[in-house]
């Protein structure tokens, strides 16, 4: 599936500080067009800091980062954004009582007329934000419905199609699929692998390796401000992706909850699956929902 | 309802369908029907009064005086914040424009345009402060309340030892206030005051902005997620500041039109306004919380006010009730805002 090529975005033994706390230690990795990169890493493990570097947010103490071979140094997110690099965020990327042409639209409004009597060309956003979504396979009957009587899952892949319409070269999706079930999550994958076949980097940041495996091109583990590497999907497998993550002694203990999950499997529709895959998916996704429940963002 | 299955079948028939729930889904329904509901009671208990055209200028115009307030309050309700210390500024406002004309010699029009650049700025201070303390504008615009109060009573009273300033028509610039501010317009032999026409011209105005502008596009986004806004480059501060700013114009607006119609200004005029305006943007269905609302809603709201208002009278009810009918129906809106909103949120599963 991926491309071979120079990388879109590259970022080089980025050091992030806060203050005292060594957020990022020496991160290193690349995305190519046409490839789904996987920022894989448990709470607190430097998600958040990197993305929000590559984002803008924040700004690297030291270390490269790279758009297309240039070197960039990036001040707001808007700058990244005029990059052609574009976030998506879980839970900020959707304003729940606007429509969803206004939302598609919002911050970047089409407009018509001049002077006084410019205005919002409301029929071009109604008609774009349908067709854009349509190009994901979702029919919009009404674009002028709010988004919130979109599902979780939905709403997403508006802010994804928004971010494509745009212009994005590389989509930084921040779990997007974090506080979805297991069905919605499906559909959000699916639209990432859409988002790559019509030539984006994705950068896709979970704590659920099963997410990840599903579309991944590749792997990035992070644990600790620290990378593992970045590796394909014939050097991982997902067992040895979730040691990498969560390690060993967690596993231990999580494992007399074995036997509980054998519903797992109706759920994920893997079939290749072991049985001791299905444990871990399930321990993960049940401490990945406290975890959720627990914190703050 | 998007759906991921796509089925084009039935089409025709979403059309009819989605308009009539589109309808249902505009804030703006529920005072809508509060109005004509209120019409039709004060049509009936006292038909004499209420239904003549005397009466209609009469309610109208009391309905104007409130709903320029209201309009400016509802674009800046829906964008998420309060302003409290509108009344406040129709008191500062006209006394401004009175003391310059009375102790300065200041043209009435000079005035007036002195006292609209400070109200500016006593709304782009209200804005600046909201967003450089990220406190509540509720809290901010208390504070303005008492402060702008405080110091117009105090101001006027260290100028002109008294706390109301009259016989503004003696004064230089007054008649051609007058046309402007304080003029009747003629429909069948009975005088509308003008203000009625200031109140539907802000209001096809904040509508027009609100619906079809880009503008109105980001008072939405500021109010319904702020940060999500901010996320796609909407300039969140810079909206909210020029809505605190629209407000404190249009509680300008609101005491030039009484200084130059009652030719006169007192330090306590506009008292409880910034109530009145809140109620009457609740009522048109605008939502505490910002981000869903309507400029419609607000001028139906003040429509409401003016016609229980007047109809009281009319009916020759005494005026302590008008006081729990508002109450009540700023109580019964809330409840049924609450109902639109839940089903306008509700996720499809």
């Amino acid at each position: 599936m991926s491309k071979n090529g120079n990388p879109i975005i590259e970022v080089r033994n980025i050091t992030k500080y806060f203050g005292s706390v060594i957020a990022l230690n020496g991160v290193s990795m690349a995305v190519r067009s046409g490839e789904v990169m996987c920022l894989l890493g448990d709470n607190g493990a430097g998600k958040s800091t990197l993305i929000k570097t590559l984002a803008g947010v924040h700004q690297q103490s030291e270390g490269e980062y790279f758009v297309e071979g240039q070197e960039v140094h990036f001040d707001s997110p808007r700058d990244a954004l005029d990059h052609g690099i574009a976030t998506v965020y879980q839970d900020l990327a959707m304003i729940p009582l606007m429509s969803i042409s206004r939302n598609f639209f919002l911050g970047s409004e089409p407009t018509k007329g001049s002077g006084l009597f410019k205005r919002f060309d409301v029929k071009f956003a109604d008609r774009v934000a349908k067709a854009e979504m349509a190009k994901m396979g979702i029919d919009i009957r009404d674009p002028s419905q709010p988004v919130g009587t979109l599902s979780g899952g939905e709403r997403q892949s508006v802010a994804i199609a928004r971010a494509v319409y745009f212009g994005a070269k590389v989509l930084i999706l921040d779990e997007p699929t974090a506080a979805l079930g297991v069905k919605q999550a499906g559909t959000v994958l699916r639209y990432i692998a859409q988002a790559r076949a019509r030539n984006l980097g994705v950068i896709f940041i979970t704590h659920n390796p099963h997410h990840a495996y599903a579309v991944g091109d590749k792997f990035t583990i992070l644990k600790r401000g620290r990378t593992f590497g970045t590796f394909t999907k014939d050097e991982l497998s997902r067992e040895e992706m979730v040691r990498m993550m969560s390690g060993a002694d967690e596993l231990d203990a999580l494992s007399h909850e074995l036997q509980e999950f054998e519903h797992a499997d109706k759920l994920h529709g893997e079939g290749k699956m072991s049985e001791v895959d299905h444990a871990l998916a399930a321990s993960l996704e049940e401490g990945e929902s406290l975890l959720n429940s627990k914190k703050e963002q | 309802m998007a759906t991921t299955t796509v089925t084009q079948e039935g089409d025709e028939r979403l059309v009819e369908a989605s308009l009539l729930k589109r309808l249902l889904s505009r804030p703006e329904l529920g005072a809508a029907a509060g109005a004509i509901l209120v019409w039709l009671i004060f049509a009936i208990v006292a038909p004499t009064g209420f239904l003549s055209l005397r009466g209609t200028a009469s309610y109208l115009e009391v309905s104007a005086q409130l709903g320029i307030l209201a309009v400016a309050v509802s674009l800046l309700m829906i964008a998420g914040e309060f302003d409290l210390s509108i009344g406040s500024l129709v008191g500062f406002a006209g006394a401004t424009t009175a003391i310059l004309a009375s102790q300065y010699g200041v043209p009435l029009y000079l005035g007036a345009i002195v006292a609209l650049v400070l109200s500016l700025a006593v709304g782009f201070l209200n804005g600046y402060m909201v967003i450089k303390t990220k406190l509540p504008s509720f809290i901010i615009t208390l504070g303005s309340l008492f402060i702008i109060r405080g110091l117009t009573i105090g101001t006027t009273r260290l100028i002109t030892g008294r706390t109301q300033i009259g016989g503004l028509d003696d004064y230089a610039g007054y008649d051609f206030m007058r046309v402007i501010f304080a003029s009747d317009i003629p429909i069948a032999g009975v005088g509308f005051s003008i203000s009625i026409f200031w109140w539907l011209l802000l209001g096809g105005i904040a509508t027009w902005v609100l619906l079809r502008t880009q503008i109105g596009n980001w008072i939405f986004g500021s109010g319904g997620a702020p940060q999500a806004a901010r996320q796609v480059g909407v300039p969140v501060d810079k909206v909210k500041t020029g809505l605190f700013m629209t407000t404190a114009f249009a509680a300008w607006l609101l005491a030039t039109i009484q200084v130059i119609t009652v030719k006169s200004a007192d330090t306590l005029r506009g008292e409880q306004q910034e109530f009145f305006a809140i109620i009457a943007v609740v009522i048109g269905g605008t939502l505490l919380t910002g981000g869903y609302g309507s400029a419609i809603g607000a001028v139906l709201g003040a429509l409401i006010f003016g016609m229980v208002k007047q109809g009281l009278v009319f009916a020759g009810v005494d005026a302590d009730w008008f006081y729990v009918f508002m109450g009540a129906m700023l109580v019964i809106a809330v409840l049924v805002n609450n109902y639109i909103r839940r089903r306008a949120e509700a996720a499809r599963k």
